[in-house]
């Protein structure tokens, strides 16, 4: 099976150094320029697969969000590619990249602010079909409109009201409804479920498999909530720091997780009727992305680090599993 | 066992231009001296309401128009507002969502630490310093005599509800009343900061009411759970009794919501609708339109906490004919 989408080698880095004067630094009795990078996705490499849902998962700051945003060519990748059904499109133009903008859309975390407040849900909704297909109907955009508006379960009476008419949950079946009017093949949500209630996140979980079944899309799932992962995806990247330290199916990734950073993650999820205590314990917080460690991103706060994985960056490595691990102590067979 | 607060029949109302809103309706608590109470709920269910209540921070329009709030043995909600300073903070402490809101950016740690001191206790300003640093340690804050020196946006999001917790723990107060407090946190900070907070409750026999919206984290963390609906207590029980054997249909609903409770399959199980507004309740049970078990009274009457014989007390009129 070729895969749908490939990230390779991808990196992407924010210069926020600001201005000329903002940069002067006095280091080593010299006056010179430095500039601050924050580096927020280092090296990824993946590829998903149509019809599967990816899930990645990783602490506020990981660079999961970035991820996604360069995925979809919000941000332009500063080193290596993105591959969408054989085609390199990290380097097209804007109206190059229109084509696949009907293949590919983005669901965002909070429905508050990825809707317009000023337009109604049947403008939000019609935009898109009318930008990419111009030639079609008043009628015939109306009917699509309210087809994708009966398929995530707002009732297409509601088209002429307003966001802020609607609840949080019903938002995001807008937001939803909006990406799925273009017909695309490929959704990236990013955190779709973060902002809602306990009781309307299900709604909108069912709601998203139910429009995968039917319309055989594929997800690039992205969310923090590790139960939520477990339920939905078929496979799992951890990151840590803007690194995937670990890929693998997501039976044998939340089975047998083999990245000490995983592991912690893993421990860290609070269970139904569970004992407190007994969680692996990370000493410190995570390192800025300004100043990336040497070696191994996460060996300051893993409790597993030597020496070799101060000085040198783990290479990613494919277990007998199918997991890949991107760790010297899985590597030398420590952990 | 010591009883520490007493919440009797207490309502708290929000006299808008459009209408009442009604956000606690006619609570009844108890919380031991010592004991960890967990109080669950959706947005908007009251929940933060309720804490605030407690110590009396509800502001216009927003009052308490009943009930009472008995810590021990002194009906608080009707303490004058300087009266009501010397508990707040001081005996009950609150713990807030998020810390970054919660710290004055542009004060000290330390200065921030010992007018909360200097407030309650007739201490010098060097004993101040002795406990904040005493507090630190207990939180685990590294290098605390450093850090004392230092603002807010020095420290990461984990390390400022630290901080917060440490403020709260000055006075060495009865009640810690934590409202969502790790919902700005990261999954590995957050099972840090409840392992410290139970911890602390623990060593110190302190009170702690926790809100949130999360079932796994209360069940963890806490001895009793509450689990709001619409302003309305709908059920409370030992923390086990609510997780293995819920009651009310809303919980169970909540518990089998939970992609966790799925059991392979794929669908997960939701509660149709949303909560009702708070301004429009409908005339029976809340929780009426969205029931699968719905009977004819439910429409009309408001059902009220009754005991189980497990112990757990439930609203609901199903329960009722069971027994």
């Amino acid at each position: 099976m070729t895969a749908i989408l490939e990230i390779q080698d991808v990196d992407k880095h924010f210069d926020i150094s600001g201005s000329f004067l903002d940069q002067i630094k006095f280091a080593d009795g010299k006056i010179g320029l430095q500039k601050t990078v924050v580096k927020a996705v280092n090296n990824v490499t993946l590829d998903i697969q149509p019809g599967e849902t990816l899930s990645i998962v990783g602490e506020s700051g990981c660079g999961k969000s970035t991820l996604a945003r360069t995925v979809m060519g919000l941000y332009r990748p500063n080193k290596g590619k993105i591959i969408y059904r054989g085609d390199r499109i990290d380097q097209l133009s804007s109206a190059k990249m229109r084509p696949y903008r009907t293949k590919m859309q983005m669901v965002f975390q909070d429905p508050y602010a990825s809707l317009n407040p000023r337009m109604t849900v049947k403008q939000t909704l019609e935009e898109p079909v009318r930008f990419h297909n111009p030639d079609l109907s008043r009628l015939e955009v109306r009917d699509k409109v309210a087809d994708v508006m009966l398929q995530v379960g707002v009732d297409p009476v509601w088209a002429s009201n307003y966001p802020h008419e609607f609840s949080g949950g019903q938002r995001q079946r807008i937001s939803i409804a909006r990406a799925l009017v273009v017909d695309p093949e490929f959704i990236a949500a990013d955190e779709p479920i973060a902002a809602l209630d306990v009781s309307i996140q299900a709604q909108i979980l069912n709601l998203l498999m139910d429009a995968q079944d039917q319309r055989g899309l594929t997800y690039l799932f992205i969310s923090h909530d590790l139960s939520v992962v477990e339920h939905i995806s078929n496979r799992v990247a951890v990151m840590y720091l803007g690194c995937v330290c670990e890929l693998a199916t997501s039976k044998e990734l939340f089975g047998n997780p083999r990245h000490p950073y995983t592991q912690a993650l893993l421990s860290a999820i609070p269970t139904l009727g569970g004992k407190k205590g007994g969680h692996i314990k990370l000493s410190g917080d995570v390192p800025t992305p300004i100043n990336l460690p040497t070696g191994c991103v996460f060996n300051g706060r893993c409790p597993h680090a030597n020496e070799r994985c101060r000085q040198e960056r783990p290479a990613q490595i494919t277990l007998e599993s199918g997991s890949i691990v991107a760790c010297h102590g899985v590597e030398e067979d420590r952990i | 066992m010591e009883q520490l607060i007493e919440i009797k029949n207490l309502r708290v109302d929000f006299t808008l231009r459009s209408g009442t809103v009604r956000a606690v309706r006619d609570i009844s608590l108890t919380i031991n001296r010592g004991e960890r109470l967990g109080i669950v709920g959706e947005s908007g269910a009251g929940k933060s309401v309720l804490g605030f209540s407690i110590i009396n921070l509800i502001s216009k329009p927003g009052k308490i128009t009943g009930g009472k709030i008995i810590f021990r043995g002194n009906d608080i909600s009707k303490y004058s507002y300087e009266q009501m300073r010397k508990i707040r903070g001081n005996r009950i402490a609150m713990i807030f969502q998020d810390p970054m809101m919660t710290l004055n950016p542009v004060l000290t740690i330390g200065t921030q630490m010992k007018e909360t001191i200097l407030a309650h206790m007739k201490v010098s300003n060097k004993e101040a310093e002795k406990i904040c640093l005493e507090k630190l340690r207990k939180v685990y804050i590294p290098s605390p005599e450093k850090r004392l020196s230092q603002y807010p946006h020095e420290f990461s999001g984990g390390m400022r509800q630290r901080i917060v917790i440490a403020i709260s723990l000055l006075t060495n107060p009865n009640l810690i009343i934590a409202d969502e407090p790790t919902t700005a946190l990261d999954v590995t900070i957050q099972a840090e900061i409840m392992d410290l907070l139970l911890e602390l409750c623990e060593t110190e026999n302190m009170g702690l009411i926790l809100i949130t919206h999360d079932l796994a984290v209360v069940s963890e963390v806490t001895q009793r759970i509450a689990v709001l609906y619409a302003g309305k207590v709908v059920e409370l029980g030992s923390s086990k009794q609510i997780i293995t054997n819920p009651q009310h249909p809303y919980t169970q609903g909540l518990i089998k919501a939970l992609p966790q409770m799925a059991e392979g399959a794929k669908r997960l199980n939701q509660i149709p609708g949303m909560m009702p507004s708070l301004r429009d309740m409908p005339d029976g049970c809340p929780f009426a339109p969205r029931c699968a078990a719905l009977l004819e009274r439910c429409k009309h009457e408001i059902p009220t906490l009754k005991e189980l014989e497990s112990g757990t007390q439930v609203a609901c009129f199903m329960r009722e004919g069971v027994e």
